[in-house]
């Protein structure tokens, strides 16, 4: 008797369970008619930026004064956009719009997948909102494909310097690496940590091997490399690397450099901790941050990275980078998008100008009269820049990535030589 | 009762929601996976059949072999230390500390329900050296031992082993908990047969008491293993499987090839690998442990 009444029971359970998902699918399905029964238009946005920073907020701004569209963001960490797209991509269900890194776009472009945006601008007549300057470096990130992103951020890279530090030891910006290895030098006697770097991301390892090497070959050496025009393991690569390894063994970069996140690396700058810090204009807004930049915003100075003597580099070429990119699917862009489209990117770069102060790859018309300086100057020296150089990793891939990476950990260890960092990289090169 | 477990159909009738979910949710996705090895290319890109392909690159691939010797080393110091220092707590609670251990329990217990990422942030705290010295580094500079203070999770010589020390930590708690159940099965009165016979201390606890716990001791074994051999949140959370590559274990190396290099062909021909390598360990403790327990 018992034993029947727990069957009895159990069913009963079961098909509570199996009515409750149904109602629950039900409900599911009304709300979205309901939604869809209203005109308004559903624009999908994934992005690394919450609505309040950055790109995503000037869209959801200029959004939230269109009756007809419906601005969704939805924000993820930057290290999984790349694989939250790709999986979207197999589905065929990319968003409208959507960041990403513009150097791995080549299989969404070879598959039709991401918009011509060098035809859709030309088409709504905003071509010329585009600075120039941005469309031919992400031209070059896509390896000649065409223009398929946009350059909602452009940032220039260099030192960074405390200039109170500076003044204090006698030191003047350095115009050759030698002169940087000296100036180190003395601020290690004074005892001043020359560098914050923040060697747990492991990138700006490697963007000091490269600011060695463009100024040895030029701004075009990994464009050559990956031409197979240049060796990884050439001379110019191997003082790079040796120098580099030098650096952290000496410690400039403090102690436990591998430990140190990009939070712990700008605050030790900040707060007068380490004389310079190698790092790019998408900095400003944090140098900007009163709460935050303790040295105050006049005493910091940009310096671009310093010549090798003999070497082929100039001062006027400048690291630069478009940092995530904005991209459109091909498949959502119809007239409604087109139409928004239109509006939002109309005069974008003032609007990015004057209400982030954020520099961007579209052209400022007006502009505001109480930019802050460190935006003033990064927007010159951008003016200034003949020649872009690409970061380290700018034509490698995923693969190639990781190896330099992960190995620029060891390398500044003493783990391992110079030499075999080199080499390693070279075999993930040849693959 | 006994007339309904008696009935094959009954049985059948129970576990047959349970058997389809399992089904579903493990082996589907285990030959999805098994089927992936086969084939190269991405989910963008496509995947074209690549024969055996993957399964030679894996075996001419130095940093598999180093993420399997580093896996391989991970699981047995973890899986040494978990169980033995379970097994030295739960000796203790039973034996010395007794019916006060009650307080001991619930702290030992306590990092066993933490979530990983909050252990993570709180050993790389403890053993931080850059803005400011971690609890480890002061202590040693308190006690004018300068030479001794290190960058632990940012050199490869000592980041596997603040791994392995966080990790069992972590764990220890909860095979103390397992093991002081088994134990508190003891009968007493054996206990005290060999008592009177003149048995104590280690010899009580190597003749009688791991002998009459065996059977938890191997799952304990068992559960442990399969834990570390497939650890990733805890590698991913501390280190992110540096500094170079010395940290990372089969899981993470797994994950980097499949979801950030988008090899998924390989990254599954790994996951198969890992998947026999923690089939064939569970198997032979479980053959070994067998045999003994039948002698």
């Amino acid at each position: 008797m018992k034993l029947k009444a727990v069957l009895t029971l159990t069913f009963a359970l079961m098909l509570l369970i199996i009515v409750g998902c149904s109602s629950n699918d039900e409900a599911n399905e009304n709300n979205e008619s309901e939604r869809s029964s209203s005109d308004q238009r559903e624009i999908n946005f994934i992005s690394e930026d919450t609505p309040e920073v950055q790109e995503a907020k000037i869209l959801s701004d200029f959004d939230a004064e269109q009756s007809d569209t419906d601005l969704q963001i939805e924000t993820i960490e930057q290290n999984n956009i790349l694989q939250q797209i790709s999986l979207l991509a197999a589905s065929n269900d990319l968003p409208e719009l959507f960041k990403y890194e513009s150097n791995q776009l080549g299989d969404l472009i070879d598959n039709g997948s991401v918009l011509n945006i060098e035809e859709a601008f030309n088409d709504l007549g905003i071509y010329e909102e585009l600075n120039p300057a941005a469309v031919d470096l992400l031209e070059q990130l896509s390896s000649g494909r065409g223009l398929y992103a946009l350059p909602v951020e452009l940032n220039i890279e260099g030192f960074w310097y405390n200039k109170e530090i500076f003044d204090e030891n006698g030191l003047e910006v350095p115009e050759t690496w030698a002169d940087l290895l000296t100036a180190s030098d003395k601020l290690l006697e004074a005892g001043v940590q020359p560098f914050a770097v923040a060697g747990k991301e492991r990138w700006p390892i490697t963007r000091l091997i490269n600011g060695y090497v463009i100024r040895y070959y030029g701004a075009n050496a990994m464009e050559d490399v990956s031409n197979g025009d240049l060796s990884i393991t050439d001379q110019g690569f191997v003082e790079a690397a040796t120098t580099v390894q030098n650096m952290g063994q000496d410690g400039y970069f403090g102690q436990g450099v591998n430990t140190i996140d990009s939070d712990t690396a700008l605050d030790t700058f900040l707060q007068g901790q380490a004389a310079m810090y190698y790092s790019g204009s998408w900095d400003v807004a944090n140098f900007n941050n009163e709460d935050r930049n303790q040295i105050g915003i006049d005493n910091i100075g940009l310096f671009n990275t310093p010549l090798v003597e003999g070497g082929e580099g100039k001062l006027s070429d400048w690291s630069m980078n478009a940092g995530l990119t904005l991209s459109l699917s091909a498949d959502k862009y119809d007239e409604q998008m087109a139409d928004w489209v239109k509006e939002a990117f109309t005069g974008y770069g003032d609007k990015a100008m004057k209400e982030m102060g954020m520099v961007s790859g579209f052209t400022v018309e007006n502009m505001p009269e109480d930019v802050s300086p460190l935006t003033e100057l990064t927007l010159d020296t951008i003016d200034s820049a003949e020649n872009a150089a690409l970061w380290f990793e700018g034509r490698f891939n995923a693969d190639q990535k990781l190896v330099a990476e992960q190995n620029a950990q060891l390398l500044v260890n003493g783990d391992i030589s110079p030499e075999e960092y080199l080499e390693l990289l070279d075999e993930e090169l040849k693959k | 009762m006994h007339k309904v477990l008696g009935d094959r159909k009954a049985i059948f009738l129970f576990i047959a929601p349970a058997l389809l979910i399992f089904l579903v949710l493990l082996l589907v996705p285990i030959i999805w996976s098994s089927v992936y090895t086969f084939f190269e290319g991405s989910l963008i890109k496509g995947f074209d059949f690549a024969g055996l392909s993957n399964y030679f690159a894996i075996f001419s691939d130095p940093d598999f072999y180093n993420s399997l010797w580093t896996t391989i080393k991970f699981t047995l110091v973890v899986t040494t230390g978990q169980v033995f220092l379970g097994l030295m707590l739960s000796l203790l609670f039973v034996f010395y500390i007794k019916k006060a251990s009650f307080l001991i329990r619930t702290l030992v217990f306590f990092p066993v329900v933490l979530p990983t990422v909050a252990i993570a942030q709180l050993f790389s705290k403890l053993f931080e050296i850059a803005p400011n010295y971690g609890l480890i580094n002061s202590l040693l500079e308190v006690l004018n031992m300068e030479q001794y203070i290190e960058p632990w999770l940012g050199q490869t010589s000592t980041a596997f082993w603040i791994l392995c020390i966080m990790e069992i930590w972590k764990a220890m708690g909860f095979y103390a908990v397992i093991l002081y159940a088994g134990l508190m099965d003891v009968p007493e009165d054996v206990l005290e047969a060999a008592k009177i016979d003149g048995a104590k201390g280690w010899k009580l606890t190597q003749f009688i008491v791991l002998p009459l716990i065996k059977p938890i001791l191997i799952s304990s074994v068992i559960f442990s293993l399969s834990g570390t051999l497939k650890v990733f949140e805890q590698v991913v959370a501390l280190t992110n499987g540096g500094p170079g590559k010395s940290t990372t274990t089969l899981s993470v190396y797994m994950y980097q090839q499949a979801f950030t290099s988008g090899n998924y062909g390989y990254g599954s021909t790994i996951a198969l690998v890992l998947l026999f390598l923690t089939l064939v360990i569970t198997l032979v403790v479980y053959r070994v442990s067998w045999k003994d327990a039948t002698k």
